[in-house]
């Protein structure tokens, strides 16, 4: 490993985005809120057609040992339960509920007494309001806190690095609602007992870095190179400990939170509010106006659209998340969910052309796991499976790197994702 | 829903560097060594090239089109090819041998095993083999002609004394008390205008060296190979019977075009990082190793294309080591 210290891309953020101030998007007439919005199993529906519903009201309880409850982020009538298109499902069973626009909650109170309240009273309300991994992972946050509690922690990192070109949500998250951003993991580091917590933020990142000091958080900046935000990559870059594929953070004692859960976190402990709101960015050329919004989960994209002033005629792609992660949606009905982070509507498109592979091993230098793309691509293309996993498919994280250096523009990403759908399936 | 999205997997952002940029970027790197070329040896030279070039892209065409091949033109390693052995060539052979050597390198090293990206040696340093193995009076003798000629006239003012040492078809081996005699400015022309009058493109070594580095820059060559190369070369050259001063060594020849634009060839060389530490110094190895046993004043070309034969190796042992 002494030659072989992995780098990563330096991505340009698109333009003004981090200047963006958050904007409260107006209520919407329909939201459709999916009942797989985390990792795991899906939520179980409550409610039926007809049902009336309040903000806040849970119309999806936990459906499994890693599940989360769903709420719904309006008040009115549950019109239908169908399937409908899901941001990475293809389609998911989803509860359409129509608006009456009134601002009536389920059970709502401020408790500014909740330093008092005891370990479980605190992961209680978190599990309650249904917080999930805001950052892109989607993994329930009290099932994560719950195995924190039981092994040893000794270091939880807030992750504030938006390392895709065009996210800037979770840096207005830490410049607007810095005391909240602070006090939730206040609450996270309190539920843990943990004796370091760090900020993590990128150099780019100035002024959120400043006044996340000024509340008293300790903080620590990297340089900023994508994908410096992964888990896998911002531990090893902080504690220089490289996790082997089968083992998960918790195993070295290390939790990772990203700060918009950290928000939400703070909200659900103090204000009793669960998980139906989020910060997301909008960007790209083909919107008229982009933007930081405050969301209600379930809305649509069409919705969104007009928020945002209209499309582009432009337009060729419709992105759920980040530019080197991210998703294409093929359907304008497709709503937010709760690990949504941004929305990118690109017009200019990469149409090159797949050629074969002149070994330049570009995809070897750039991988930030050390892993060796180009051979495991390879290996795949002749269907060695056990071969590709040998030389590291399972460190692979999926950041697309390599995809994105290769001159031949080969899609070594795609065939990682198809390797690894393959071992599971057999 | 009137509109259609494109669908894609991700990564939706892909870097501007492809093949066919990266391509266009070494040419043009290479553009101001040809004009020096052109400039020293004459309209003659220019010549050379363009037939080197010109039956390359003609060899590819043809051979893709009974082959039933798509055509790779446009991706512009037919004219790199051609463009790379032209400059390798000594400035006044007849011109018969561009056309063969760029058939052969052509045909022979790359379309045979399947075209870009497939080929184990370096097309134009195998055009180049060839034709030294093949016609070593025409390769060899105007080698050793050439480089006097031309020099005296940039040189005529300046001592003398490297210039009558250069006539020895050994020239390369002239010996440190030679470059002591020699003022600091004349060591700095040196460096600058190159000594040997070898082939078209060693004419001028600081616009190799600027084309090298804009290629560092751009990220198209790898930095590994060419420290590796540049070091192992230079402590071979110390090390080995004779002891040449190793930066005489670095200045003649074809040395600098081979490290910035043969050796760091995408397709011929490793994939792996420790793979290209290892290659680059086995290339430096066996330079200096064959420039002093071999009866070719050059050792690059055996040198490098030993090497290319050694890569699927070097990549083996760079995987075991990672682990």
């Amino acid at each position: 490993m002494i030659f072989t210290w992995p780098i990563g891309l330096r991505l340009k953020k698109q333009k003004n985005l981090l200047e963006l101030p958050i904007e409260v998007m107006p209520p919407v007439s329909f939201v459709f809120i999916h009942f797989q919005q985390h990792r795991g199993k899906p939520a179980i529906p409550l409610v039926k057609k007809g049902d009336a519903v309040k903000i806040g009201s849970k119309i999806g309880e936990t459906g499994g040992e890693i599940s989360s409850p769903v709420h719904s982020s309006v008040s009115g009538r549950v019109i239908d339960i169908k399937p409908h298109p899901h941001p990475f499902l293809r389609e998911g069973l989803c509860c359409v509920i129509e608006s009456d626009y009134s601002d009536t909650w389920e059970q709502r109170f401020i408790d500014s007494d909740y330093h008092s309240l005891s370990k479980e009273e605190l992961l209680e309300r978190i599990e309650k309001a249904g917080v999930v991994g805001l950052g892109g992972g989607g993994y329930p946050t009290a099932k994560k806190l719950l195995a924190g509690m039981k092994d040893r922690v000794n270091l939880l990192i807030i992750n504030g690095c938006e390392s895709e070109p065009n996210l800037a949500a979770d840096y207005r998250v830490m410049i607007e609602y810095t005391a909240s951003v602070v006090e939730g993991a206040r609450i996270l580091q309190k539920i843990l007992n943990v004796p370091k917590m760090i900020f993590v933020l990128t150099r780019n990142y100035k002024m959120a870095e400043a006044l996340l000091k000024k509340e008293g958080a300790d903080v620590k900046i990297l340089p900023d190179s994508y994908p410096v935000g992964s888990e896998r990559v911002l531990i090893r870059k902080i504690t220089k400990i490289t996790l082997p594929a089968d083992k998960l953070p918790i195993d070295v004692g290390i939790i990772v939170q990203n700060v918009s859960t950290c928000y939400a976190v703070f909200q659900a402990v103090k204000y009793n509010k669960p998980l139906i709101e989020r910060v997301i960015t909008i960007s790209g050329d083909g919107i008229n106006k982009p933007k930081n919004i405050l969301v209600k989960i379930g809305t649509p994209l069409s919705a969104i659209i007009q928020y945002c002033e209209g499309l582009k005629d432009d337009l060729k792609k419709i992105i759920f998340g980040g530019l080197m992660t991210g998703i294409a949606q093929f359907s304008l009905d497709t709503p937010v969910i709760k690990t949504t982070s941004g929305i990118v509507f690109q017009s200019a498109v990469c149409e090159d052309e797949i050629n074969d592979c002149v070994y330049c091993g570009k995809c070897i230098d750039v991988c930030p796991m050390g892993i060796l793309p180009q051979m495991i691509y390879t290996f795949i293309k002749n269907n060695e499976f056990k071969n590709a996993i040998d030389y590291g498919l399972d460190d692979c994280i999926e950041c697309g790197c390599c995809s994105y250096v290769c001159p031949s523009s080969i899609p070594l990403v795609h065939y990682f994702k198809y390797a690894r759908l393959r071992n599971m399936h057999g | 829903m009137d509109k259609l999205f494109i669908v894609s997997s991700p990564p939706h952002i892909h870097t501007r560097l492809n093949l066919k940029n990266a391509v266009w970027i070494v040419i043009l790197c290479l553009i101001p060594s040809l004009i020096a070329g052109v400039v020293f040896f004459g309209f003659y030279a220019l010549i050379i090239i363009f037939i080197s070039i010109a039956v390359s892209v003609f060899s590819e065409t043809i051979f893709e089109y009974l082959s039933k091949r798509k055509t790779t033109i446009q991706d512009g390693t037919a004219v790199l090819t051609g463009l790379l052995l032209g400059l390798s060539l000594p400035p006044n052979v007849p011109l018969w041998i561009p056309l063969i050597g760029a058939c052969f390198s052509i045909i022979i090293s790359k379309q045979i095993f399947g075209g870009t990206g497939f080929n184990l040696l370096n097309p134009a340093l195998t055009g180049r083999a060839f034709l030294m193995l093949s016609f070593p009076q025409i390769m060899s003798v105007n080698f050793k002609y050439q480089a006097p000629e031309t020099l005296s006239e940039i040189d005529a003012v300046t001592s003398a004394t490297p210039l009558t040492l250069l006539k020895s078809p050994f020239y390369y081996k002239i010996t440190e008390e030679t470059l002591r005699k020699m003022s600091s400015f004349d060591f700095l022309k040196l460096l600058l205008f190159g000594h040997s009058g070898g082939s078209i493109g060693e004419a001028c070594k600081i616009l190799i060296i600027a084309g090298g580095i804009i290629l560092l820059i751009f990220k198209v060559i790898d930095y590994r190979i060419i420290i590796g190369y540049i070091l192992s070369f230079c402590l071979m050259s110390l090390m080995l019977p004779g002891r040449i001063n190793p930066l005489f060594q670095l200045f003649t020849g074809g040395v600098l075009l081979a490290i910035f634009f043969m050796a760091t060839d995408w397709v011929t060389s490793p994939v792996t990082k420790n793979g290209r530490w290892i290659f680059g110094i086995g290339c430096g190895f066996f330079t200096a190793l064959f420039r002093l046993i071999s009866h070719y004043p050059e050792g690059v070309t055996p040198a490098i294309l030993l090497m290319n034969l050694f890569v699927p190796f070097f990549d083996k042992i760079a995987v075991i080591i990672r682990r």
